[in-house]
């Protein structure tokens, strides 16, 4: 089975949330809908020396959507079996007309991928732009990206052109649920269960 | 694009004030006879007042080459007779003014020419964000960054988006006062030997006793001034420095030697340096450090002003020229409302008249949220504007109902671009991309929404010159005219307008070779001398010096021949700290551009306006992050969320920029507007906006944010 993947290299990020935009744009979400979020993680500390000031201070964007993971929780946690893997191309793929909203994979996703719909009052989830990439296209986030920091495609095929992919916080641990998610990362990157720092933004997360 | 296009806030027809200025009640009114009450305004304030008292307010938003850059406005006042006009602008005044004291000019490299060097020192600069598109600057220095030899030192009160772990060094400095900092660097370069003698002595004026122009005072040159053998005795050392700065002396004399010792090295500044009340001392200081180790002219440098752009040198809409030759600062146009005949040349910047005759009685308003949302003391501005004995008519032209609409007397619904046909080329900040688009309309104008052009030839046709002013064109002819007159400098790239039109976009690749500012002055200083008067670079400016004899200054307020850290008013050192303890600046962020865009409610959710602040300064005032806070000063209050963050120094605020001026009924703006807190004291040379020097307080109002 193919299996399709992201990739993120934050060195390259700015933050500028493009990604995001766009994909709000295409999918026409509502305030309060991100399929694609954009972390802010940073820590570290100040210390005062006379009128001066040291600093140790560490800061980097970490965007990301649905993993589309190999192990996934939201399909197991789905009793309607809305949320389905695809066997085709490994992409977790909702059926609306299934979805109770009962909001289970909502709760149980570590990286808050499916969302609940205010107006369709539905859960709504990124399906990694299936119908763009069936046209040969890519997804609306990696085309997007001004930094041409996002990529998508097969995950063995995006470990050789990426290899020393890394987890890094405040993504959490990845045995969890598999993630098809390649980080390559920065010099201030810290490992995923990394307490120096913070999710800066969690209002838009 | 599309929630702009269709806000709420378009202005669907044209409309008359019915209320108080300021108090944005409107009546829908006919085209005609919002045209008829504008010319007649206009023909009232020319025949009573004279052209002096018409003024076009700045605006910069949006840069078609007809409709856009207020170029139909422009046509049709020049043809009228002309208006007040202004030099400088909100962007760059200080380094615009000063600068050229020093090189004669704003030499400049590109931001490709990083990628040689072995060392980037940048003192503020945030490309990421403020050239943040995937094409142009800040990809240019991604890329220049990825050659993987070069250290980069960013100083920055500021943690920007631009380093994020791309720097070698984040070294932060509190605002205003990076040119102590650079006298520091100069005095370890002098001290240890390792400035470049040389290339002082043959390419500088200034820079010891030996190059001094003639008349100037003893001990007057850079060498003495920053050795303390100067009139202020005082040694511009690491310590001295370290107090004023912030930075630790370890880190000074580090980065002193780390530019000392590595060529090529690349200097930069940021804009933001220089919107300070010293901004002219600061963008004029840095510059030093190229000057100082020669690092200018060659490969891999620059000569320390700022990155540069390279430009088609496309044709525009033909302005004509202004007949009115007086000239205010861009930044002096609410003090000539207010003051109007008091502004004169050696107190106000006021220039080719000794003082205004006039105040400004008809101001003009498009493409521009300047009114009172981008100019400095949002507050004071609203009571100068609601007096409508001052100003006397106040025209706005825009396509949403921003905070400065509030205050027309008439207001014209403008078009979007996709509403119209026009011609842009890449503006300004593209870096070495450069292209041209035509601009052509997907979709019909909304409601009675027409585009400036169009509107300024029925005012044309008002004041009986409609033939002269259109040319017999309409916009697309116009546009056909302009391409073609832009292709006869790019006949091999640029293809016929028909084929041009089809494909919507070219690009065009200009002489890109002239990427290493002052390389010919390099070469060959005698063939290729500065527009300087001495045609050297001039450390010391005599011209400077004469300035500061001749001109009038608030007390506080100098202008100097060497470029020197000066403390100024609302700078930390200010006893005004004891009540405002904290300084504030702004920041652009990748939410909007200026004010355009704030009203997206999917960017404000995105990129939410929140003022930063350090732990440290938090939790002395029992703030957590997302607290709602006041942010205040004497000028006024601004409400909004605290971002409690290490990415900004402690002691240092930074609100936003951009955020729509909505002063609720106790006088908070809970709008979030950072010129909410700005001041309207002029910069001393440039006459200029100070908007990043600031004291303020901060309080906890609640911890419910809603």
């Amino acid at each position: 089975m193919k299996q399709l993947g992201f990739f993120i290299d934050t060195n390259k990020c700015t933050g500028c949330k493009t990604c995001q935009i766009s994909c709000k744009d295409l999918k026409d979400q509502p305030v309060g809908m991100n399929f694609r979020r954009v972390y802010e993680y940073a820590g570290g500390g100040w210390r005062q020396e006379g009128k001066a000031w040291r600093q140790q201070i560490f800061a980097y964007y970490v965007s990301v959507a649905c993993n589309h993971c190999t192990d996934p929780v939201c399909t197991k946690v789905c009793e309607p079996k809305a949320l389905m893997k695809r066997e085709d191309n490994g992409l977790v793929i909702l059926d609306e007309s299934k979805c109770t909203a009962c909001m289970a994979c909502a709760k149980a996703c570590p990286y808050g991928a499916p969302q609940f719909n205010e107006v369709k009052k539905k859960m709504n989830k990124c399906d990694g732009c299936i119908d763009r990439i069936a046209r040969g296209g890519q997804p609306v986030c990696v085309e997007s990206c001004t930094q041409r920091a996002l990529d998508f495609g097969e995950i063995d095929m995006l470990k050789k052109k990426y290899p020393n992919g890394q987890h890094i916080a405040p993504l959490p641990d990845p045995s969890w649920t598999q993630p098809n998610l390649l980080v390559r990362s920065g010099r201030t990157a810290r490992p995923f269960g990394d307490e120096k720092g913070s999710v800066q933004n969690p209002k838009e997360v | 694009m599309r929630k702009r296009i269709y806000s709420a806030e378009r202005i669907p027809y044209p409309m008359k004030r019915v209320g108080k200025r300021g108090e944005g009640k409107f009546e829908r009114i006919s085209w005609d006879e919002a045209l008829d009450t504008v010319a007649a305004a206009l023909k009232k304030t020319i025949d009573q007042y004279g052209n002096e008292a018409v003024h076009l307010l700045y605006g910069s938003g949006t840069y078609q080459l007809i409709n856009g850059n207020q170029n139909a406005s422009k046509r049709l006042l020049n043809m009228l007779g002309g208006y007040l006009g202004a030099y400088g602008t909100y962007s760059s005044a200080q380094i615009g003014m000063a600068v050229p004291f020093t090189y004669g000019g704003l030499p400049a490299s590109y931001i490709t020419e990083i990628a040689n060097a072995h060392l980037l020192v940048s003192f503020g600069n945030n490309l990421s964000v403020t050239r943040g598109s995937g094409g142009g600057m800040s990809y240019e220095l991604t890329h220049a960054l990825e050659t993987g030899r070069l250290r980069t030192i960013m100083i920055d009160p500021r943690y920007s988006d631009t380093m994020l772990g791309k720097e070698s060094e984040w070294v932060p400095i509190r605002p205003g006062t990076d040119a102590a900092l650079v006298e520091a660097i100069a005095y370890i370069l002098i001290t240890e030997d390792m400035v470049d003698q040389p290339f002082l002595d043959k390419y500088c004026v200034g820079y010891d006793e030996k190059t001094l122009p003639e008349g100037a005072p003893e001990n007057s040159d850079y060498k003495s001034y920053i050795l303390g053998k100067s009139s202020d005795k005082t040694a511009k050392t690491p310590a001295w420095a370290s107090e004023i700065t912030g930075i630790p002396e370890d880190i000074i004399v580090r980065i002193a030697r780390e530019i000392g010792t590595t060529k090529p090295c690349y200097i930069t500044q940021g804009l933001g340096v220089q919107r300070h009340a010293n901004g002219e001392q600061t963008s004029r200081a840095i510059p030093m450090l190229s000057i100082l180790t020669g690092n200018l002219g060659l490969p891999g440098t620059s000569p320390g002003a700022r990155g540069a752009d390279s430009s088609l040198g496309e044709a525009g809409l033909p302005t004509g020229t202004n007949p009115v030759k007086t000239l205010i600062s861009f930044f002096s146009w609410s003090d000539a409302i207010d003051r109007g005949t008091e502004l004169t040349a050696l107190k106000d910047g006021v220039r080719n008249k000794d003082k205004l005759d006039v105040p400004i009685k008809f101001l003009w308003v498009t493409q521009s949220n300047t009114l009172i949302n981008q100019h400095s003391d949002s507050n004071a501005t609203h009571k100068i504007l609601q007096d409508d004995k001052k100003c006397e008519f106040i025209l706005v032209v825009d396509n949403q109902m921003t905070p400065s609409t509030r205050y027309a007397d008439i207001l014209l619904p403008d078009v979007t671009s996709f509403e119209m046909w026009d011609l842009t080329a890449d503006g300004y900040s593209s870096g070495i991309l450069n292209f041209m688009i035509s601009v052509q309309p997907s979709i019909k104008p909304f409601e009675e929404a027409r585009p400036l052009y169009d509107v300024c030839c029925d005012l044309a046709k008002r004041f009986g010159i409609e033939k002269e002013y259109s040319e017999g064109r309409t916009t697309e002819q116009w546009a056909e005219f302009l391409y073609n007159k832009t292709r006869e400098k790019y006949k091999d790239q640029l293809p016929d307008y028909e084929t041009f039109k089809k494909k919507g976009m070219v690009r065009v690749n200009t002489n890109r070779d002239k990427g290493i500012g002052l390389k010919a002055f390099r070469d060959d200083p005698g063939a290729n001398p500065l527009k300087t008067p001495s045609g050297k670079i001039e450390i010391y400016s005599a011209r400077l010096a004469d300035i500061a004899k001749k001109w009038t200054l608030p007390k506080g307020d100098v202008i100097t021949p060497l470029p020197q850290y000066v403390a100024t008013w609302e700078s930390h050192l200010d006893p005004k700290t004891k009540q405002f303890p904290l300084q504030m600046i702004g920041h652009h962020t990748k939410g909007r551009t200026h004010s355009t865009y704030h009203n997206i409610d999917w960017l404000r959710e995105v990129v939410p306006d929140e003022v930063w602040i350090n732990p440290v300064d938090a939790q002395k005032r029992n703030i957590v992050a997302g607290d709602k806070v006041h942010i205040f000063n004497e000028r006024g209050t601004v409400e909004m969320a605290a971002k409690v963050t290490n990415r900004i120094m402690p002691g240092v605020v930074s609100i936003p920029q951009g955020a729509w001026y909505k002063p609720n009924e106790k006088g908070v703006d809970v709008g979030g507007n950072v010129n909410t807190l700005t001041s309207l004291r002029p910069s001393p040379l440039a006459k200029a906006n100070p908007q990043h020097t600031n004291l303020v307080e901060v309080k906890k109002v609640s911890g419910d944010r809603s």
